[in-house]
């Protein structure tokens, strides 16, 4: 390489033109989304330089939680019932918390490497870009692998659809996707509540998937085989009840444990968006206080 | 170019403290708890175009600074405006209107091409394609990217990655560009050529350039201003002969003669060495060496002469002893 002079770098460069108008501030979820999409494609994209690592890991994850429903069939070969549940009943609880545990796992489930960032100080990174820092921690690491469960989830949910004695009324067809869509987003408010407290203890990720990963493998069965302060706790204390169970409960006509108001059956999105604003809270106070202490 | 260059100061520091609380377990459950303060009260002001040198040895608080300088971190008391910008309350737009260059801390994507991670920067600042297109080119041309852009970020060298890093902190126009240990672990050429190009580049756009090193050859290349900051306070502002003369640090004056002599008394210098014909004497690195070698020359049988100018390492270390 040879050596430049300043005046032979200065003649290089053309005239500077003014510099760009800088944009005014637009509305921050559509920012968040587009600086998402950014991210997750760029993600994407690196995935697919190791093509063939993807197709096993993706065909990997496909299989184990495969297996996973397996487990459950092969249970119901000694036994007729589940707690009072037949197979295929089983089958909607567990499609449907598998369908929306998999879309906020594929979405926000990066977050909970959040502790790791803030412990070796690549947050930092995140915080010089222009975009909401939320966004680019959901979308860091984006694993396109993930889409194994939600493939699963969905093939078990459609075969439970096909299988279970119920007269499709139409508030028990809708109720499905709305029960779907609430249920991610239960799960998606518990991951930001769960990345927020990485903020203050950075290996608090265990914590998180307890609630994450356990509260899915809780919800694949009836609420009436666990105890009763069980279902009490994940019905008010962490709402996942509401992500399967009490919808999931109307659908099959059964009655729940706990003999709740037959209204909360039909409130699962109200409980989503109320999940939000806590999970939202905790968020901003946990990146405030890293702003204000560091790492 | 902004109607103001070359006047109001763009980078505004005024009573800038930053407290951190430390927790350290001296027990099973017990804790205590002790405050560090990290940045004492600093107070500058850098006008537009300028290039600075922050220096300072290791935990004296350089990088808190620039952390609060850039957005990271909030400042406990104080007040901080960048272009006009209070960093703690907009975050993002400040990040439009800065470049962030990290030594040891790469941005660009590492399994993708270097092409990709720009493209990255192009949509999430929402560069002009004009903007873009003439930026690149210019750091492309200048930084020797053209090879590189389609090989992959893990691929390339140390120094390959570093151009690398620097075009991606300047593609979308900054005002200011903060550079953390630019040329650390890059060989010789690699760390003229950014030298070299930063040079340039200041010269030519007014990016006003913060620059914190060990590398105290970069802050001779580049810097007519240099900062030193020590246990969180600004302990030194100005040129670098001026550092010289607070270190109170000597340039040597290398004489050899036709043959052996005993020691001269010179005055104005001492002798601080004798190796069979040649004498070496140190003087205050502010004074003239010209008196000294005529009178050298007048008296005694002159050979050849040199003239070694201090390390600045050592003015800075007896500038830290000085106020430690």
């Amino acid at each position: 390489m040879a050596e430049l002079t300043p005046g032979e770098v200065a003649a290089a460069l053309p005239a500077a033109a003014g510099r760009p108008e800088h944009q005014e501030p637009r509305w921050q979820p559509a920012e968040a989304m587009r600086a998402y999409a950014l991210i997750v494609r760029m993600w994407v994209r690196s995935t697919m330089a190791y093509r063939t690592s993807f197709v096993l890991t993706a065909l990997g994850n496909l299989a184990a939680t495969g297996l996973d429903f397996l487990t459950i069939v092969l249970m119901f070969a000694h036994i007729h019932a589940l707690g009072g549940f037949t197979l295929p009943e089983v089958a909607l609880l567990y499609g449907a918390t598998s369908t929306s545990f998999g879309i906020a796992d594929l979405t926000l489930g990066s977050m909970d490497r959040l502790g790791r960032r803030v412990r070796d100080g690549t947050l930092d990174v995140l915080l010089l870009r222009p975009a909401p820092v939320l966004a680019q921690v959901a979308a860091d690491r984006f694993a396109l692998r993930r889409l194994g469960r939600i493939t699963q989830g969905v093939l078990v949910l459609g075969w439970a659809l096909l299988r279970v004695d119920v007269r499709w009324s139409p508030v028990n067809v809708a109720l499905v996707p709305v029960m779907l869509v609430s249920g991610a987003v239960i799960f998606g408010a518990v991951y930001v509540a769960g990345a927020a407290f990485q903020f203050l203890a950075q290996d608090a990720a265990e914590v998180q998937s307890s609630v994450t990963y356990g509260g899915n493998t809780m919800l694949q069965y009836p609420p009436g085989i666990f105890a009763r302060d069980l279902v009490r706790g994940v019905t008010f204390v962490v709402p996942l009840a509401f992500v399967n169970w009490l919808p999931a409960l109307h659908v099959l006509g059964r009655p729940d444990p706990l003999g709740l108001p037959g209204w909360l059956d039909f409130a699962s999105p109200a409980v989503a968006l109320l999940c939000c604003l806590p999970a939202a809270a905790a968020w901003r106070a946990g990146l405030r206080a890293y702003r204000s202490t560091g790492s | 170019m902004s109607t103001t260059a070359g006047t109001a100061p763009v980078i505004e520091l005024d009573g800038v403290e930053k407290v951190f609380d430390v927790r350290r377990k001296t027990g099973t459950l017990r804790r205590t708890r002790t405050r560090v303060r990290a940045v004492d009260g600093i107070s500058f002001t850098v006008p537009r175009g300028e290039v600075v040198g922050y220096i300072g040895p290791n935990g004296a608080g350089k990088s808190t600074t620039v952390k609060m300088l850039t957005g990271i971190l909030n400042p406990s008391a104080g007040r901080i405006r960048i272009d006009g910008i209070d960093p703690t309350r907009e975050r993002t737009r400040l990040a439009r209107r800065i470049g962030v260059v990290f030594g040891q801390r790469t941005t660009l994507w590492w399994d993708l091409p270097l092409r990709d991670s720009y493209e990255l920067v192009r949509r999430m600042y929402r560069v002009p394609d004009a903007v873009y297109a003439r930026n690149l080119d210019t750091c492309v041309e200048l930084l020797d990217l053209g090879p590189l852009l389609e090989v992959p970020v893990r691929q390339l060298s140390l120094g390959q990655r570093m151009r690398g890093d620097i075009a991606a902190a300047l593609l979308h126009d900054p005002e200011v560009l903060y550079l953390d240990e630019p040329t650390i672990g890059l060989d010789v050429v690699s760390k003229s050529r950014v030298r070299d190009f930063l040079r340039g580049f200041n010269a030519e756009r007014g990016t006003t350039i913060l620059l914190t090193t060990h590398d105290l050859t970069d802050i001779e290349s580049l810097c007519r201003r240099v900062m030193v900051i020590d246990h969180g306070r600004l302990v030194y502002d100005g040129g670098l002969d001026g550092l010289h003369a607070s270190g109170e640090s000597e340039r040597t004056l290398i004489a050899d003669f036709a043959r052996e002599l005993p020691p001269i008394d010179l005055p104005g210098a001492r002798c601080v060495g004798v190796d069979g014909p040649r004498q070496s004497f140190a003087f205050p690195a502010g004074r003239s060496a010209a008196p000294l070698v005529a009178a050298l020359a007048a008296d005694h049988p002159l050979v050849d002469l040199s003239i070694r100018e201090p390390a600045i390492e050592d003015v800075i270390s007896r500038m830290y002893g000085a106020t430690s």
